[in-house]
């Protein structure tokens, strides 16, 4: 009953405001519970001898495979940072010059990887700019570990120096926080973080340590020993539904599949692939989805949505089936509901049940991996004969008739000019120059749907960018991220202006750890979607997007010691380019281009997709 | 449409707030919360009368569901249950035919007689939400001074017999 005391008065205001009454009461019955409090087999040691909280930290985060941290010391973390020195041969860490950008660099390093990215900040300010991250992290269900410093339990509640209510923040934007009170628990906390941020639809979890904690010497814990009782081991996807949704699929007629970031996740690209081949079956990937199918491929319609191809968001609108995989309906994709694909079945494939239902109410639901899905699909196509699957595949002619005129009538398409650069063809002389090779980060706003429209992807991990949250400022750190995980590979950050301004201070980190990524900045001017919404809906009264009173961005470059190099014409772009491209160090681009350029098609937020407007 | 769900989380701190929070974040309704130990101590269980279509009652059941720390999470509004919550009620009523007609109430809805000085009572009753409105409502015209109410509590009703778990003839008893 102390404890549930405890809680009212923390949040007692919240709770009034519900009118909330509490009462005690008791369970009836003998329910066979687990266990909620991790086993830990603690070798006893004289008081000497033990380690503190910040080396059974770091012991435990090596013992998870991690070689990397992204962080910013502090008061609150000094403990962890003087540990941190001592185990500098296990770890390394990068010192970033904002804690926003230590997030979005482990981001970039767990997209390009797959593996967890872990932050360390301090408290108070370490822990509110590291917000951002962590809320971009937990809409792009990317698996980051961000470890907080928190001041001395004592101090707690206090207001004191550097005191923030970390746990209390980012509770609506993480897997899940901890704020640890005894220094006995780190391991089992580490242990659990990680499997929290990996499993299951990956995010970011926050652990949040009191500079007492991390100091208190307390019994080692053998981290082999842990053992965590809140499985959330996703329940295998069930056969009966896997069988109705590919009958439902191979009766189809017009069907689409629409495919998102959770094919990049479960590493499901090669039995998508196979499955939509087998069956010639069209396919549609949103921002985070690009990759999972390569672009170029005959079956993909590219992008849809928002900022879509017609004949992706054509083909959704008119389709019979609509098959999602690993996708959450957001209403950049959707546009207004109620007229989202109206003629269509939906089948919803997603590790997340609360995705399902949770916009769309699909006709037929599988809550699981998307590759365990996929891949049942595979074994149960090998029943069917080969006469079966030619009907099949025969029925989706005029089908695909139909896409091909939508794709021939409306490609993606520009004005080009003489004079001026045009973005896009910026992102066309990016995609010849790299050979369609390079991983790109990229920002937030019209370059980013033009890297989405005209850099076809071919591979998984190969764009980083901020989907769901739309965070300006993400592309230089992501793009460090990128490279630091994958040194042998070229990562350009495609950014506008306008972001670049936000993180820009990163420069400074990839020049003292030689990351040689190339920054491509497409400079209008302008804050160019917010001013492309302005034209278009609201009469072209340009409210506060002139940002052209800006440094110069190639003595910006220089200053922080990178290279600087500038095109401002349509015959010097491609020399530009690749001098950038080939040198070795940290090179920053700022690409003059037109400054009224609009991103089309484009299907007003909230408007049905066949009211397209296509240019 | 009114539902009543059962959330069995951990018993650590601000495990509540997480529930609370997500309620509020994702503009799903809280009419009564109330919240106390499950049999086993280390779990609390959370009582939340809430409202809403069946897709926002499905959506509120799987968001609460993929909080790291709670067990299990049910609807009991599905299966035959019994719910309650208590009020405490200060009422004016001095000696005489005032006092009368509040005993009688009181007796009327089995009620309970708790504190008493020359000119007021406390009465404590309880039963389903309905019936402790109604007690008000009928308290009222003599002077009602004060009230302080609990939130819902449910439970699901047993079996009437054991190898017929959830037989609609017990949902007839009191």
């Amino acid at each position: 009953m102390n404890r549930v005391y405890y809680y009212l008065k923390r949040i007692n205001f919240t709770i009034l405001a519900y009118k909330a009454r509490v009462i005690l009461h008791e369970s009836p019955k003998m329910i066979a519970q687990p266990e909620i409090h991790n086993h830990i087999a603690t070798a006893v040691a004289a008081p000497t001898e033990m380690p503190t909280g910040a080396e059974m930290l770091i012991q435990a985060l090596v013992y998870e495979g991690v070689d990397t941290i992204f962080g910013y010391p502090g008061g609150a973390v000094l403990h962890i940072y003087d540990e941190l020195w001592r185990a500098r041969d296990r770890i390394t860490h990068y010192l970033v010059r904002h804690e926003q950008g230590a997030v979005h660099m482990a981001e970039g390093y767990a997209r390009a990887t797959g593996r967890a990215g872990v932050v360390l900040v301090t408290s108070g300010p370490g822990a509110t700019n590291a917000v951002t991250g962590i809320a971009n992290a937990y809409m792009d269900s990317t698996p980051i570990v961000v470890i907080t410093g928190q001041v001395p339990k004592h101090l707690i509640g206090t207001d004191a120096f550097q005191e923030v209510d970390t746990v209390g923040i980012t509770r609506p934007c993480v897997k899940h926080n901890y704020l640890v009170r005894e220094a006995k628990d780190l391991p089992a906390v580490v242990r659990e973080a990680f499997h929290l941020a990996r499993s299951g639809r990956p995010g970011p979890v926050v652990i949040d340590i009191p500079k007492d904690v991390s100091a208190a010497r307390s019994n080692c814990s053998r981290l082999d020993h842990v053992s965590f009782p809140f499985s959330t081991q996703p329940a295998p996807v069930d056969q009966s539904s896997a069988r109705e949704a590919l009958q439902q699929i191979l009766n189809a007629k017009r069907p689409v599949l629409y495919i998102g970031g959770g094919i990049v996740n479960s590493g499901a690209v090669n039995s998508l692939l196979s499955f939509a081949e087998s069956l010639r079956l069209p396919v549609t990937p949103t921002l985070m989805g690009l990759g999972g199918f390569p672009s170029s491929h005959p079956l993909c319609l590219g992008m849809l949505g928002m900022h879509g191809t017609y004949a992706a968001n054509m083909a959704v609108a008119e389709s019979d089936l609509l098959v999602a995989l690993g996708v959450r309906f957001d209403d950049r994709v959707t546009g207004k509901l109620a007229t989202f694909a109206p003629h269509a079945r939906v089948i919803h494939v997603d590790i997340d049940p609360a995705n399902i239902g949770k916009n769309v109410t699909p006709a037929l639901a599988l809550a699981g991996d998307v590759n365990q899905a996929l891949n049942q699909f595979l074994i149960m196509l090998r029943d069917q004969s080969g006469e079966q699957l030619q009907t099949s595949i025969c029925q989706r002619e005029p089908w695909w008739d139909q896409i091909r005129y939508w794709q021939l009538s409306q490609p993606l398409r520009f004005s080009g000019s003489q004079r001026q650069i045009k973005p896009q063809t910026v992102i066309r002389e990016l995609h010849r120059l790299t050979k369609g090779e390079a991983l790109i980060a990229t920002d937030v706003g019209q370059h980013q749907m033009w890297v989405a429209q005209f850099y076809p992807f071919t591979r998984p991990r190969q764009l980083m960018t901020s989907g769901g949250l739309g965070t300006m400022g993400f592309g230089l750190p992501a793009a460090m991220g990128a490279q630091l995980a994958l040194p042998d590979q070229l990562v350009v950050a495609v950014v506008g202006d306008g972001g670049f301004q936000m993180t820009n201070q990163e420069l400074a980190t990839a020049v003292q750890y030689d990351l040689p990524v190339k920054v491509l900045i497409m400079n209008n001017g302008y804050l160019g979607m917010v001013r492309q919404w302005q034209e278009m809906f609201y009469d072209r009264t340009y409210s506060e997007v002139d940002i052209s009173v800006a440094p110069d961005f190639v003595k910006l470059a220089e200053a922080y010691g990178a290279a600087g190099f500038r095109a401002q014409t349509p015959a010097e772009l491609g020399a530009v380019m690749e001098a950038a491209l080939r040198h070795k160090g940290v090179a920053v681009v700022d690409v003059v281009v037109s400054k009224e350029e609009n991103v089309f098609p484009m299907v007003p937020a909230g408007a049905d997709a066949r009211q397209m407007i296509t240019q | 449409m009114r539902h009543t769900l059962s959330i069995i989380v951990a018993d650590e701190p601000g495990e509540l707030s997480r529930i609370v929070g997500l309620f509020s974040a994702r503009g799903f309704n809280i009419e009564t919360i109330s919240v106390g130990e499950s049999l086993d101590p280390r779990w609390s269980r959370v009582t939340i009368v809430t409202s809403g279509d069946d897709r926002t009652i499905q959506q509120i059941v799987k968001q609460c569901e993929r909080l790291a720390r709670v067990r299990e999470v049910h609807d009991v509004t599905t299966r035959p249950h019994i719910e309650r919550e208590m009020a405490l009620i200060t009422v004016s009523a001095s000696a005489g035919a005032e006092r009368q007609e509040v005993l009688s109430l009181v007796s009327v809805f089995r009620a309970k007689v708790v504190d008493i000085s020359h000119t007021q009572l406390i009465v404590e009753a309880s039963g389903n939400k309905e019936k402790v409105d109604t007690f008000i409502e009928l308290l009222r015209p003599i002077g009602v001074t004060d009230i302080t109410r609990t939130g819902h509590i449910a439970i699901n009703r047993l079996a009437a017999r054991d190898d017929f778990p959830h037989a609609d003839v017990t949902a007839q008893i009191a």
